[in-house]
């Protein structure tokens, strides 16, 4: 960064200092009800108090939890099922359309079947999570097999590689850009999901974090609660870029 | 030809057909499956007794309402940080902490603040609306060719003229495929928040017929949700098609 970059970022920092000291003062000023707003001097303390009592650490480890494990879960399906569907063109033309007719379907409209079939359980927020996710990690799949330069595909052809062969060393590295930004897609839709299942089945999370907090008025609590959980998008999606910087570093450098 | 065209629809026939002829022979009952005869019948007494469509009324009012104030609000936001670079690094820290927040986490904040009902629910909507809305904008408005900045300049337009006049115009395109995916995020958030907690619509209609054990009314939403979103997205494909020619469409990767 050079050095008129860095003075940008402090202004741009400043201003949201600014921002927070606004919001510092209409709770000061109770221009709004203390009840619904707690200013940040609060909200910070409710943080550090849930901290120190280890209330707030579990929650969070819960929703990482239910995030990671359905989010590993549909990156596994999700890129096998895609290189199934989308390295053979017969699958292509009998089953993508089926797909595209699901893909703007609300996932969270599968979350009453999930409960009928499997209850209020942590299975049934882990079915959930993995169905919502799997989504754009397919489908990225499955349009990243089908872009794949066709003069790859005959030099195996003329190679006689196997079709293992075939996908493992040459659709997988060709189709990794669009699945990795499929599975970064996917990693917010994991959070979304762990929260409304936490909601809802009141499983160990942010999610029954906030929601009681809400029904007891404690909204400092709350606000921590919130603050944690956009800490949260903030940091796996910064994770997975930064993964996805290394792993892709090749093609960059190809070019 | 003929082929070609029923190709799509043989996977999903030939697996409903299945699945009923399996409900049928081995008699089921079932909390959470329904042969898609009974869905069909459940779907259809619910669509003649008026809630299906009572419920779809209100989620989509709530979602058009959230859709309509949250890309009022990216869409200003996003031309001001596209025309003008200082504002836009002035306000990168504030954007990017408070982006990431799942909308869902506002759920209880707007529930102490505002109650069950539309209120809360078009809140939610709109807060998910803007992101998408505002970095599409933003980066649809600093594409913008530079000589028609240019040329604004030395017609020596005025600032709203210079917007209203040429940078709406020119951005119109990729901003309304920014709308596009806004709407389909305003349905999945509506749907969303009325699963989680808000007792109307067909989210609060869904989990009703969940927690009465009817499988079929339940699976019937569910078809029916998935009827709402496609027909959804396939109007606003075809309203981009006409408005903007297929050009729009290809600069456009899902």
């Amino acid at each position: 960064m050079n050095r008129a970059a860095i003075l940008w970022r402090v202004a741009s920092i400043l201003v949201a200092a600014g921002f927070i000291a606004a919001w510092q003062l209409i709770a000061n000023l109770r221009l709004v009800s203390p009840v619904f707003l707690p200013g940040p001097d609060r909200a910070w303390a409710a943080l550090v108090r849930g901290f120190s009592s280890g209330d707030l650490a579990s929650k969070l480890i819960g929703t990482l939890e239910h995030m990671a494990y359905g989010w590993l879960a549909a990156s596994i399906a999700g890129i096998a099922l895609g290189a199934l569907i989308g390295s053979s063109r017969m699958m292509r033309a009998y089953v993508a359309p089926s797909l595209e007719f699901l893909r703007p379907l609300p996932v969270s409209a599968i979350i009453p079947v999930a409960i009928a079939m499997l209850g209020l359980t942590q299975g049934m927020a882990l079915f959930v999570i993995a169905f919502g996710a799997i989504w754009p990690i397919m489908l990225a799949t499955i349009h990243g097999f089908a872009a794949v330069e066709p003069r790859l595909y005959e030099v195996a052809r003329s190679l006689q590689m196997s079709r293992a062969a075939v996908i493992g060393r040459i659709a997988l590295p060709s189709a990794l850009p669009d699945i990795l930004a499929g599975m970064r897609l996917s990693l917010t839709v994991a959070l979304i999901l762990s929260v409304v299942c936490e909601i809802l089945a009141g499983l160990d999370g942010l999610g029954q974090w906030v929601l009681l907090s809400a029904r007891a008025f404690r909204s400092a609590d709350l606000f921590a609660g919130v603050i944690l959980l956009g800490a949260t998008g903030y940091l796996t999606s910064i994770a997975v870029s930064l993964v996805e910087q290394r792993l892709l570093a090749w093609q960059t450098a190809a070019r | 030809m003929s082929l070609d065209r029923a190709r799509p629809l043989l996977l999903p026939l030939a697996l409903m057909l299945a699945f009923e002829l399996w409900a049928r022979l081995t008699q089921l009952q079932s909390d959470s499956l329904a042969p898609p005869s009974a869905i069909l019948a459940a779907l259809a007494a619910a669509l003649a007794d008026l809630s299906i469509p009572i419920a779809t009324r209100d989620t989509l009012f709530a979602a058009f309402a959230g859709l309509a104030i949250g890309s009022a609000i990216g869409l200003s936001l996003g031309i001001a940080f596209g025309i003008s670079r200082p504002i836009d690094r002035l306000m990168e820290v504030t954007v990017e902490a408070i982006r990431p927040i799942p909308s869902i986490a506002l759920l209880p904040i707007a529930l102490i603040a505002l109650g069950f009902g539309y209120r809360m629910e078009i809140v939610i909507v709109a807060f998910a609306c803007i992101w998408p809305m505002l970095i599409m904008t933003r980066s649809a408005v600093r594409s913008i060719e530079p000589r028609l900045i240019e040329v604004s300049r030395a017609l020596r337009l005025s600032a709203t003229q210079r917007i209203a006049k040429i940078v709406i115009p020119a951005a119109l395109p990729r901003i309304f495929v920014a709308f596009r995916l806004s709407a389909g995020i305003a349905l999945i958030v509506a749907v969303t928040v009325e699963i989680a907690i808000n007792p109307i619509g067909l989210g609060a209609g869904i989990m009703l017929a969940q927690q009465a054990l009817r499988a079929d009314l339940m699976l019937a939403y569910l078809l029916w949700i998935g009827v709402i979103g496609y027909a959804l997205n396939m109007l606003l494909i075809a309203a981009q098609r006409r408005l903007f020619g297929r050009a729009a469409l290809a600069g456009d990767n899902p």
